[in-house]
Protein backbone atom coordinates (compact mmCIF):
# COMPACT_ATOMS: atom_id res chain seq x y z
CA UNK A 1 0.00 0.00 0.00
CA UNK A 2 1.29 3.77 -0.68
CA UNK A 3 2.25 6.13 1.73
CA UNK A 4 0.79 9.30 0.11
CA UNK A 5 -2.21 8.04 -1.41
CA UNK A 6 -5.30 7.47 0.98
CA UNK A 7 -6.33 3.88 0.51
CA UNK A 8 -10.56 3.80 -0.45
CA UNK A 9 -10.56 1.27 2.38
CA UNK A 10 -9.26 3.35 5.42
CA UNK A 11 -11.28 6.43 4.35
CA UNK A 12 -14.88 4.55 4.08
CA UNK A 13 -14.04 3.03 7.47
CA UNK A 14 -12.29 5.98 8.77
CA UNK A 15 -15.58 7.73 7.97
CA UNK A 16 -17.75 5.05 9.01
CA UNK A 17 -16.43 4.58 11.98
CA UNK A 18 -15.01 7.96 13.11
CA UNK A 19 -18.96 9.43 12.53
CA UNK A 20 -20.25 6.21 14.52
CA UNK A 21 -18.44 7.31 16.99
CA UNK A 22 -19.01 11.04 17.41
CA UNK A 23 -22.65 10.00 16.88
CA UNK A 24 -22.40 7.57 19.86
CA UNK A 25 -20.51 10.06 22.38
CA UNK A 26 -22.39 13.31 21.21
CA UNK A 27 -25.68 11.07 21.96
CA UNK A 28 -24.35 9.41 25.36
CA UNK A 29 -21.36 11.29 26.23
CA UNK A 30 -20.79 14.81 25.55
CA UNK A 31 -24.29 15.71 26.25
CA UNK A 32 -24.50 14.52 29.34
CA UNK A 33 -20.75 15.19 30.48
CA UNK A 34 -20.72 19.27 29.31
CA UNK A 35 -24.43 19.25 30.60
CA UNK A 36 -23.45 18.09 34.05
CA UNK A 37 -19.94 20.49 33.89
CA UNK A 38 -22.29 23.48 33.33
CA UNK A 39 -24.53 22.62 35.59
CA UNK A 40 -21.55 22.18 38.46
CA UNK A 41 -20.16 25.43 37.25
CA UNK A 42 -23.35 27.38 37.44
CA UNK A 43 -23.82 25.93 40.84
CA UNK A 44 -20.10 26.80 41.72
CA UNK A 45 -20.90 29.84 40.65
CA UNK A 46 -24.30 30.68 42.04
CA UNK A 47 -22.66 29.17 45.55
CA UNK A 48 -20.03 31.93 45.23
CA UNK A 49 -22.37 34.46 44.26
CA UNK A 50 -24.78 32.99 47.27
CA UNK A 51 -21.49 33.55 49.94
CA UNK A 52 -20.63 37.21 48.19
CA UNK A 53 -23.95 38.06 49.11
CA UNK A 54 -24.23 36.66 52.65
CA UNK A 55 -20.91 38.81 53.35
CA UNK A 56 -21.90 41.69 52.14
CA UNK A 57 -25.60 41.18 54.20
CA UNK A 58 -23.09 40.43 57.13
CA UNK A 59 -20.98 43.31 56.68
CA UNK A 60 -24.22 45.82 56.45
CA UNK A 61 -25.75 44.02 58.91
CA UNK A 62 -22.51 44.74 61.24
CA UNK A 63 -22.34 48.57 60.04
CA UNK A 64 -25.87 48.76 60.67
CA UNK A 65 -25.08 47.34 64.23
CA UNK A 66 -22.56 49.68 65.05
CA UNK A 67 -24.67 51.93 63.93
CA UNK A 68 -27.11 51.21 66.20
CA UNK A 69 -24.74 50.95 69.01
CA UNK A 70 -23.60 54.24 68.27
CA UNK A 71 -27.03 55.87 68.07
CA UNK A 72 -27.92 54.41 71.27
CA UNK A 73 -24.78 55.72 73.21
CA UNK A 74 -25.12 59.15 71.90
CA UNK A 75 -29.08 58.99 72.69
CA UNK A 76 -27.94 57.39 76.25
CA UNK A 77 -24.86 60.37 76.88
CA UNK A 78 -28.08 62.90 75.81
CA UNK A 79 -30.52 61.55 78.34
CA UNK A 80 -27.97 61.21 81.46
CA UNK A 81 -26.36 65.33 80.08
CA UNK A 82 -30.59 65.84 79.97
CA UNK A 83 -30.92 64.51 83.82
CA UNK A 84 -27.96 66.38 84.69
CA UNK A 85 -29.34 69.38 83.94
CA UNK A 86 -32.85 68.88 85.23
CA UNK A 87 -32.05 67.74 88.51
CA UNK A 88 -29.61 70.69 88.86
CA UNK A 89 -31.97 73.11 87.46
CA UNK A 90 -34.86 71.47 90.04
CA UNK A 91 -31.86 71.89 93.07
CA UNK A 92 -31.79 75.24 91.88
CA UNK A 93 -34.92 75.96 91.27
CA UNK A 94 -35.80 74.23 95.06
CA UNK A 95 -33.04 76.35 96.66
CA UNK A 96 -34.37 79.55 95.08
CA UNK A 97 -37.64 78.78 96.59
CA UNK A 98 -36.83 78.12 99.96
CA UNK A 99 -35.40 81.06 100.42
CA UNK A 100 -37.48 83.05 98.69
CA UNK A 101 -40.49 80.96 101.47
CA UNK A 102 -37.74 82.36 103.80
CA UNK A 103 -37.26 85.20 103.13
CA UNK A 104 -41.40 86.07 102.83
CA UNK A 105 -41.65 84.36 106.40
CA UNK A 106 -39.16 86.85 108.07
CA UNK A 107 -41.34 89.29 106.29
CA UNK A 108 -44.45 88.48 107.66
CA UNK A 109 -43.16 87.68 110.98
CA UNK A 110 -41.59 91.32 110.66
CA UNK A 111 -44.83 92.75 109.48
CA UNK A 112 -46.87 90.88 112.99
CA UNK A 113 -44.28 92.12 115.25
CA UNK A 114 -44.53 95.41 113.96
CA UNK A 115 -48.34 95.42 113.59
CA UNK A 116 -47.85 93.61 117.61
CA UNK A 117 -45.56 96.38 118.56
CA UNK A 118 -48.14 99.20 117.22
CA UNK A 119 -51.02 97.54 118.68
CA UNK A 120 -49.43 97.37 122.02
CA UNK A 121 -47.69 100.74 121.75
CA UNK A 122 -51.11 102.07 121.00
CA UNK A 123 -52.42 99.67 124.43
CA UNK A 124 -50.31 101.26 126.61
CA UNK A 125 -50.39 104.45 125.07
CA UNK A 126 -54.13 104.49 125.76
CA UNK A 127 -53.38 102.61 129.21
CA UNK A 128 -51.27 105.11 130.16
CA UNK A 129 -53.63 108.25 128.90
CA UNK A 130 -56.39 106.36 131.19
CA UNK A 131 -54.36 105.98 134.17
CA UNK A 132 -53.48 109.71 133.86
CA UNK A 133 -57.02 110.39 133.49
CA UNK A 134 -57.47 108.44 136.53
CA UNK A 135 -54.70 110.00 138.48
CA UNK A 136 -55.62 113.34 137.40
CA UNK A 137 -59.35 112.96 138.25
CA UNK A 138 -58.70 111.67 141.80
CA UNK A 139 -56.06 114.48 142.37
CA UNK A 140 -58.72 116.54 141.39
CA UNK A 141 -60.93 114.98 143.55
CA UNK A 142 -58.56 115.13 146.45
CA UNK A 143 -57.15 118.61 145.58
CA UNK A 144 -60.68 119.73 146.36
CA UNK A 145 -60.15 119.20 150.30
CA UNK A 146 -56.78 119.51 151.41
CA UNK A 147 -53.04 119.37 151.40
CA UNK A 148 -53.18 116.29 153.22
CA UNK A 149 -55.95 114.36 151.26
CA UNK A 150 -53.97 115.30 148.01
CA UNK A 151 -51.30 113.90 149.10
CA UNK A 152 -52.72 110.80 150.77
CA UNK A 153 -54.20 110.60 147.46
CA UNK A 154 -51.30 110.35 145.41
CA UNK A 155 -49.75 108.04 147.76
CA UNK A 156 -52.87 105.83 147.57
CA UNK A 157 -52.48 106.18 144.01
CA UNK A 158 -48.88 105.13 143.75
CA UNK A 159 -49.98 102.08 146.16
CA UNK A 160 -51.98 101.57 143.33
CA UNK A 161 -50.18 101.81 140.96
CA UNK A 162 -47.50 99.73 142.34
CA UNK A 163 -50.19 97.31 142.98
CA UNK A 164 -51.38 97.42 139.28
CA UNK B 1 7.50 8.28 38.58
CA UNK B 2 10.09 9.59 35.78
CA UNK B 3 12.47 6.74 36.33
CA UNK B 4 9.54 4.68 35.87
CA UNK B 5 8.58 6.39 32.37
CA UNK B 6 11.98 5.32 31.52
CA UNK B 7 12.16 1.84 32.59
CA UNK B 8 9.66 1.27 30.79
CA UNK B 9 10.02 2.86 27.69
CA UNK B 10 13.46 1.66 27.81
CA UNK B 11 11.43 -2.21 27.78
CA UNK B 12 9.92 -1.16 25.30
CA UNK B 13 12.07 -0.21 22.73
CA UNK B 14 14.41 -3.31 24.28
CA UNK B 15 11.32 -5.32 23.44
CA UNK B 16 10.48 -3.46 19.66
CA UNK B 17 14.63 -4.74 19.00
CA UNK B 18 14.21 -8.14 20.12
CA UNK B 19 11.30 -8.52 17.90
CA UNK B 20 12.55 -7.43 14.91
CA UNK B 21 16.09 -9.40 14.96
CA UNK B 22 15.57 -12.77 13.35
CA UNK B 23 13.61 -10.65 10.29
CA UNK B 24 16.75 -8.32 9.98
CA UNK B 25 19.46 -10.58 10.56
CA UNK B 26 20.41 -11.79 7.68
CA UNK B 27 19.57 -10.30 4.24
CA UNK B 28 20.81 -7.17 2.23
CA UNK B 29 20.90 -3.72 3.25
CA UNK B 30 17.68 -3.39 1.72
CA UNK B 31 16.25 -5.94 3.86
CA UNK B 32 17.37 -4.38 6.84
CA UNK B 33 15.30 -1.17 6.40
CA UNK B 34 12.30 -2.40 4.46
CA UNK B 35 10.62 -2.57 7.40
CA UNK B 36 10.64 0.71 8.83
CA UNK B 37 8.14 0.95 5.16
CA UNK B 38 6.52 -1.87 6.07
CA UNK B 39 5.34 -0.68 9.81
CA UNK B 40 4.72 2.70 8.28
CA UNK B 41 2.50 1.88 5.71
CA UNK B 42 -0.52 -0.11 5.71
CA UNK B 43 -0.89 -3.70 4.92
CA UNK B 44 -3.54 -6.42 4.87
CA UNK B 45 -2.06 -8.42 7.03
CA UNK B 46 -1.26 -7.77 10.68
CA UNK B 47 2.59 -8.74 11.57
CA UNK B 48 3.83 -9.08 14.60
CA UNK B 49 7.13 -10.68 14.38
CA UNK B 50 8.84 -13.67 12.76
CA UNK B 51 9.95 -16.41 15.14
CA UNK B 52 12.72 -18.41 13.03
CA UNK B 53 10.06 -19.59 9.94
CA UNK B 54 7.03 -19.05 11.94
CA UNK B 55 5.31 -16.04 11.06
CA UNK B 56 3.09 -14.40 13.74
CA UNK B 57 0.74 -12.71 11.82
CA UNK B 58 -3.33 -12.00 11.89
CA UNK B 59 -4.69 -12.84 8.95
CA UNK B 60 -7.74 -9.99 8.10
CA UNK B 61 -10.72 -9.79 5.73
CA UNK B 62 -9.64 -8.88 2.12
CA UNK B 63 -13.66 -6.56 1.07
CA UNK B 64 -13.95 -5.95 -2.26
CA UNK B 65 -16.77 -4.61 -4.22
CA UNK B 66 -17.21 -4.14 -7.62
CA UNK B 67 -19.52 -3.39 -10.51
CA UNK B 68 -19.81 -6.58 -12.24
CA UNK B 69 -18.76 -9.16 -9.64
CA UNK B 70 -20.57 -6.66 -6.46
CA UNK B 71 -19.06 -7.58 -2.72
CA UNK B 72 -17.07 -10.35 -2.19
CA UNK B 73 -15.23 -11.11 1.26
CA UNK B 74 -11.23 -13.35 1.06
CA UNK B 75 -9.26 -13.32 3.80
CA UNK B 76 -5.30 -12.39 3.80
CA UNK B 77 -4.13 -15.62 3.53
CA UNK B 78 -6.12 -16.51 0.26
CA UNK B 79 -3.57 -14.35 -1.52
CA UNK B 80 -0.16 -15.23 -0.24
CA UNK B 81 2.50 -17.82 -0.14
CA UNK B 82 1.53 -20.41 3.16
CA UNK B 83 5.30 -20.90 4.28
CA UNK B 84 6.90 -17.40 3.46
CA UNK B 85 3.70 -15.45 4.06
CA UNK B 86 4.42 -13.43 1.35
CA UNK B 87 2.16 -11.74 -1.09
CA UNK B 88 2.71 -11.91 -5.00
CA UNK B 89 0.61 -11.78 -8.31
CA UNK B 90 1.32 -15.47 -8.69
CA UNK B 91 -0.79 -16.07 -5.59
CA UNK B 92 -3.57 -14.50 -7.00
CA UNK B 93 -7.10 -16.12 -5.80
CA UNK B 94 -10.70 -15.75 -7.67
CA UNK B 95 -9.23 -12.94 -10.08
CA UNK B 96 -7.35 -10.90 -7.37
CA UNK B 97 -4.06 -10.80 -6.12
CA UNK B 98 -1.83 -8.51 -3.75
CA UNK B 99 1.10 -7.82 -5.40
CA UNK B 100 4.51 -7.61 -3.28
CA UNK B 101 4.14 -3.90 -2.59
CA UNK B 102 0.66 -5.22 -0.65
CA UNK B 103 -1.76 -3.55 -3.38
CA UNK B 104 -4.58 -5.36 -4.33
CA UNK B 105 -5.50 -5.49 -7.99
CA UNK B 106 -7.59 -7.65 -10.64
CA UNK B 107 -5.89 -9.94 -12.76
CA UNK B 108 -8.55 -8.70 -15.37
CA UNK B 109 -7.69 -4.90 -14.51
CA UNK B 110 -11.31 -4.02 -14.46
CA UNK B 111 -12.10 -1.54 -11.74
CA UNK B 112 -13.38 -2.53 -8.06
CA UNK B 113 -13.68 -0.53 -4.80
CA UNK B 114 -11.43 -1.84 -1.77
CA UNK B 115 -13.20 -2.09 1.83
CA UNK B 116 -10.60 -4.12 3.10
CA UNK B 117 -10.72 -4.73 7.09
CA UNK B 118 -6.42 -3.75 6.97
CA UNK B 119 -3.96 -3.24 9.96
CA UNK B 120 -5.15 -0.05 10.39
CA UNK B 121 -8.78 -0.94 10.10
CA UNK B 122 -8.83 -2.55 12.47
CA UNK B 123 -6.42 -0.64 14.94
CA UNK B 124 -8.95 2.03 13.96
CA UNK B 125 -11.35 -0.05 15.42
CA UNK B 126 -9.07 -0.86 18.61
CA UNK B 127 -8.89 3.23 19.27
CA UNK B 128 -13.00 3.52 18.60
CA UNK B 129 -13.36 1.14 21.29
CA UNK B 130 -11.13 2.58 23.35
CA UNK B 131 -12.42 5.67 23.11
CA UNK B 132 -15.76 4.98 23.52
CA UNK B 133 -15.18 2.67 26.36
CA UNK B 134 -13.40 5.80 28.21
CA UNK B 135 -15.84 8.50 27.12
CA UNK B 136 -18.69 6.40 28.03
CA UNK B 137 -17.33 5.15 31.56
CA UNK B 138 -16.67 8.85 32.13
CA UNK B 139 -19.94 10.02 31.10
CA UNK B 140 -21.78 6.83 33.54
CA UNK B 141 -20.14 8.83 36.07
CA UNK B 142 -21.65 12.20 35.88
CA UNK B 143 -25.00 9.95 35.15
CA UNK B 144 -25.06 8.18 38.49
CA UNK B 145 -23.65 10.80 40.86
CA UNK B 146 -24.73 14.34 39.06
CA UNK B 147 -22.82 17.26 38.83
CA UNK B 148 -20.11 15.92 41.53
CA UNK B 149 -16.49 15.96 41.48
CA UNK B 150 -15.18 13.58 38.84
CA UNK B 151 -13.56 10.25 39.82
CA UNK B 152 -11.74 7.74 37.69
CA UNK B 153 -12.07 7.93 34.28
CA UNK B 154 -14.34 10.96 34.74
CA UNK B 155 -10.84 12.85 36.04
CA UNK B 156 -8.84 12.01 32.96
CA UNK B 157 -11.25 12.71 30.47
CA UNK B 158 -12.97 15.88 32.03
CA UNK B 159 -9.75 17.66 32.30
CA UNK B 160 -9.32 17.18 28.49
CA UNK B 161 -13.24 18.32 28.10
CA UNK B 162 -12.89 21.40 30.15
CA UNK B 163 -9.55 22.49 27.80
CA UNK B 164 -11.00 21.66 24.86
CA UNK B 165 -14.38 23.24 25.14
CA UNK B 166 -12.48 26.46 27.18
CA UNK B 167 -9.27 26.61 25.70
CA UNK B 168 -9.82 25.71 21.64
CA UNK B 169 -13.37 25.77 21.19
CA UNK B 170 -14.24 29.08 22.72
CA UNK B 171 -11.51 31.08 22.12
CA UNK B 172 -10.99 30.17 18.85
CA UNK B 173 -14.74 29.77 17.56
CA UNK B 174 -16.34 32.87 19.99
CA UNK B 175 -20.23 33.00 21.15
CA UNK B 176 -21.33 29.95 18.67
CA UNK B 177 -18.63 27.42 20.02
CA UNK B 178 -20.96 25.13 21.74
CA UNK B 179 -22.38 23.47 18.72
CA UNK B 180 -18.78 22.84 17.80
CA UNK B 181 -17.63 21.44 21.32
CA UNK B 182 -18.37 17.44 20.79
CA UNK B 183 -17.02 17.43 17.31
CA UNK B 184 -13.85 19.06 18.62
CA UNK B 185 -13.53 16.73 21.69
CA UNK B 186 -14.23 13.68 19.59
CA UNK B 187 -11.55 14.71 17.18
CA UNK B 188 -9.03 15.53 20.22
CA UNK B 189 -9.24 12.77 21.46
CA UNK B 190 -9.81 10.24 18.36
CA UNK B 191 -5.50 11.88 17.15
CA UNK B 192 -4.48 11.55 20.73
CA UNK B 193 -5.33 8.11 21.53
CA UNK B 194 -4.59 7.06 18.09
CA UNK B 195 -1.15 8.88 18.55
CA UNK B 196 -0.21 7.22 21.85
CA UNK B 197 -1.53 4.17 21.22
CA UNK B 198 0.15 3.89 17.67
CA UNK B 199 3.37 4.15 19.79
CA UNK B 200 2.87 0.89 21.34
CA UNK B 201 5.24 -1.09 19.75
CA UNK B 202 3.58 -3.73 17.36
CA UNK B 203 0.90 -1.30 16.76
CA UNK B 204 -0.58 0.22 13.21
CA UNK B 205 0.84 3.79 12.25
CA UNK B 206 -3.16 4.76 12.11
CA UNK B 207 -3.19 8.65 12.71
CA UNK B 208 0.21 8.60 10.32
CA UNK B 209 -1.88 7.16 7.62
CA UNK B 210 -2.51 9.74 5.10
CA UNK B 211 -6.44 8.33 4.32
CA UNK B 212 -7.31 8.94 8.05
CA UNK B 213 -5.86 12.21 8.07
CA UNK B 214 -7.50 12.83 4.30
CA UNK B 215 -10.86 12.02 6.03
CA UNK B 216 -10.32 13.98 9.70
CA UNK B 217 -9.62 17.39 7.47
CA UNK B 218 -12.54 16.19 4.93
CA UNK B 219 -14.53 16.20 8.38
CA UNK B 220 -13.54 19.55 9.07
CA UNK B 221 -14.11 21.02 5.51
CA UNK B 222 -17.30 19.93 5.35
CA UNK B 223 -18.36 21.61 8.59
CA UNK B 224 -16.45 24.66 8.49
CA UNK B 225 -18.09 25.12 5.23
CA UNK B 226 -21.44 24.24 5.62
CA UNK B 227 -21.63 26.43 9.00
CA UNK B 228 -20.41 29.46 6.71
CA UNK B 229 -22.16 32.56 7.18
CA UNK B 230 -22.63 35.43 4.49
CA UNK B 231 -19.10 37.41 5.75
CA UNK B 232 -17.70 34.11 5.35
CA UNK B 233 -18.73 33.90 1.85
CA UNK B 234 -18.54 37.79 0.77
CA UNK B 235 -14.80 37.16 2.14
CA UNK B 236 -14.07 34.71 -0.27
CA UNK B 237 -16.03 36.08 -3.27
CA UNK B 238 -16.30 39.87 -2.77
CA UNK B 239 -13.58 40.52 -0.65
CA UNK B 240 -14.15 43.65 1.21
CA UNK B 241 -11.92 46.39 0.31
CA UNK B 242 -10.39 45.29 -2.53
CA UNK B 243 -10.62 46.87 -5.99
CA UNK B 244 -12.87 45.27 -8.73
CA UNK B 245 -10.06 44.36 -10.94
CA UNK B 246 -7.95 42.72 -8.56
CA UNK B 247 -10.81 40.82 -7.37
CA UNK B 248 -9.95 38.70 -10.67
CA UNK B 249 -6.81 37.30 -8.75
CA UNK B 250 -8.27 37.45 -5.27
CA UNK B 251 -11.04 34.96 -5.76
CA UNK B 252 -9.18 32.58 -6.72
CA UNK B 253 -6.61 32.60 -4.46
CA UNK B 254 -9.49 32.65 -1.82
CA UNK B 255 -11.08 29.83 -3.28
CA UNK B 256 -7.63 27.46 -3.16
CA UNK B 257 -7.34 28.81 0.56
CA UNK B 258 -10.38 26.80 1.14
CA UNK B 259 -8.81 23.60 0.47
CA UNK B 260 -5.48 24.53 1.23
CA UNK B 261 -6.57 24.96 4.65
CA UNK B 262 -7.67 20.85 4.97
CA UNK B 263 -4.75 20.36 3.11
CA UNK B 264 -2.48 21.94 5.22
CA UNK B 265 -4.06 19.65 7.96
CA UNK B 266 -4.02 16.35 6.51
CA UNK B 267 -0.47 16.64 5.62
CA UNK B 268 0.91 17.92 8.64
CA UNK B 269 -0.45 15.16 11.22
CA UNK B 270 0.97 12.96 8.63
CA UNK B 271 3.95 14.05 8.64
CA UNK B 272 4.50 14.55 11.91
CA UNK B 273 3.46 10.97 13.03
CA UNK B 274 4.91 8.98 10.80
CA UNK B 275 8.20 10.80 10.62
CA UNK B 276 8.67 10.27 14.31
CA UNK B 277 7.92 6.25 13.20
CA UNK B 278 10.51 6.40 10.66
CA UNK B 279 13.22 8.16 13.23
CA UNK B 280 12.18 5.49 15.97
CA UNK B 281 12.50 2.83 13.50
CA UNK B 282 15.73 4.32 12.19
CA UNK B 283 17.43 4.53 14.93
CA UNK B 284 16.40 0.47 15.44
CA UNK B 285 17.65 -0.35 12.00
CA UNK B 286 21.08 1.06 12.93
CA UNK B 287 21.84 -1.69 15.44
CA UNK B 288 21.13 -4.23 12.14
CA UNK B 289 22.97 -2.08 9.87
CA UNK B 290 26.02 -2.04 11.73
CA UNK B 291 25.47 -5.43 13.14
CA UNK B 292 27.10 -4.18 16.51
CA UNK B 293 25.66 -4.53 20.23
CA UNK B 294 27.23 -1.03 21.25
CA UNK B 295 25.40 0.70 18.35
CA UNK B 296 22.27 -1.42 19.70
CA UNK B 297 22.83 0.24 23.17
CA UNK B 298 23.18 3.48 21.95
CA UNK B 299 20.02 3.17 19.46
CA UNK B 300 18.01 1.96 22.45
CA UNK B 301 18.84 4.52 24.07
CA UNK B 302 18.21 7.36 21.18
CA UNK B 303 14.56 5.45 20.43
CA UNK B 304 13.63 6.02 24.48
CA UNK B 305 14.87 9.31 24.14
CA UNK B 306 12.60 9.67 20.54
CA UNK B 307 9.73 7.87 22.54
CA UNK B 308 9.32 10.44 24.83
CA UNK B 309 10.05 13.07 22.73
CA UNK B 310 6.69 11.17 20.34
CA UNK B 311 4.53 11.23 23.14
CA UNK B 312 4.97 15.15 23.55
CA UNK B 313 4.61 15.10 19.84
CA UNK B 314 1.10 12.91 19.96
CA UNK B 315 -0.29 15.60 22.08
CA UNK B 316 0.66 18.45 20.31
CA UNK B 317 -0.64 17.33 16.76
CA UNK B 318 -3.81 16.22 18.57
CA UNK B 319 -3.68 19.85 20.29
CA UNK B 320 -2.64 21.38 16.65
CA UNK B 321 -5.15 19.37 14.46
CA UNK B 322 -8.20 20.37 16.81
CA UNK B 323 -6.63 24.19 17.20
CA UNK B 324 -6.86 24.61 13.55
CA UNK B 325 -10.08 23.12 12.85
CA UNK B 326 -12.12 25.60 15.70
CA UNK B 327 -10.01 28.25 14.49
CA UNK B 328 -11.39 27.17 10.96
CA UNK B 329 -15.08 26.74 11.98
CA UNK B 330 -14.19 30.06 13.96
CA UNK B 331 -13.53 32.23 10.51
CA UNK B 332 -16.48 30.79 9.34
CA UNK B 333 -18.82 31.45 11.47
CA UNK B 334 -17.75 35.19 13.27
CA UNK B 335 -19.66 37.66 12.70
CA UNK B 336 -17.36 40.17 11.64
CA UNK B 337 -14.14 37.80 9.89
CA UNK B 338 -12.31 41.29 9.14
CA UNK B 339 -12.70 44.85 10.14
CA UNK B 340 -11.17 46.15 6.89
Amino acid sequence: MDLITPGTGLIFWQLIGFLGLLFILIKFAWKPMLEALEERESSIENALKSAEIARNEMANLKAENEKLLAEARKERDEILAKAHESSNRMIEEAKEEATKAGNQMIEKAKAVIDTEKKAALAEVKTQVATLTLEVSEKLLRKNLSDDKAQKELVDEFVNDLKLN
Amino acid sequence: MTRKLLALSLLLSACMLWFSTPTMAAGSEEDKTSFIMHHVKDSHEWHFATIGHTHVTLPLPVIVYSGDRGLEFFMSTDFQNHDTHAFGKEYSHEGYFIDEHDHLGRVDEGSFLELSITKNVVMLFLVLAFLAWMALSAASHYKKNGAVAPKGTAALIEPIVIFVRDEIAEKSIGPKYKKFVPYLLTLFLFIWFGNLLGLLPGAANLTGNIAVTFTLAILTFIITNVNGNKDYWKHVFATPGVPPAMLLIIVPVEIIGLFTKPFALMVRLFVAITAGHIVILGFIALAFIFESYAIGIVSTLMVTFINLIELLVATIQAYVFTLFSAMYIGSAVAEHAHDH
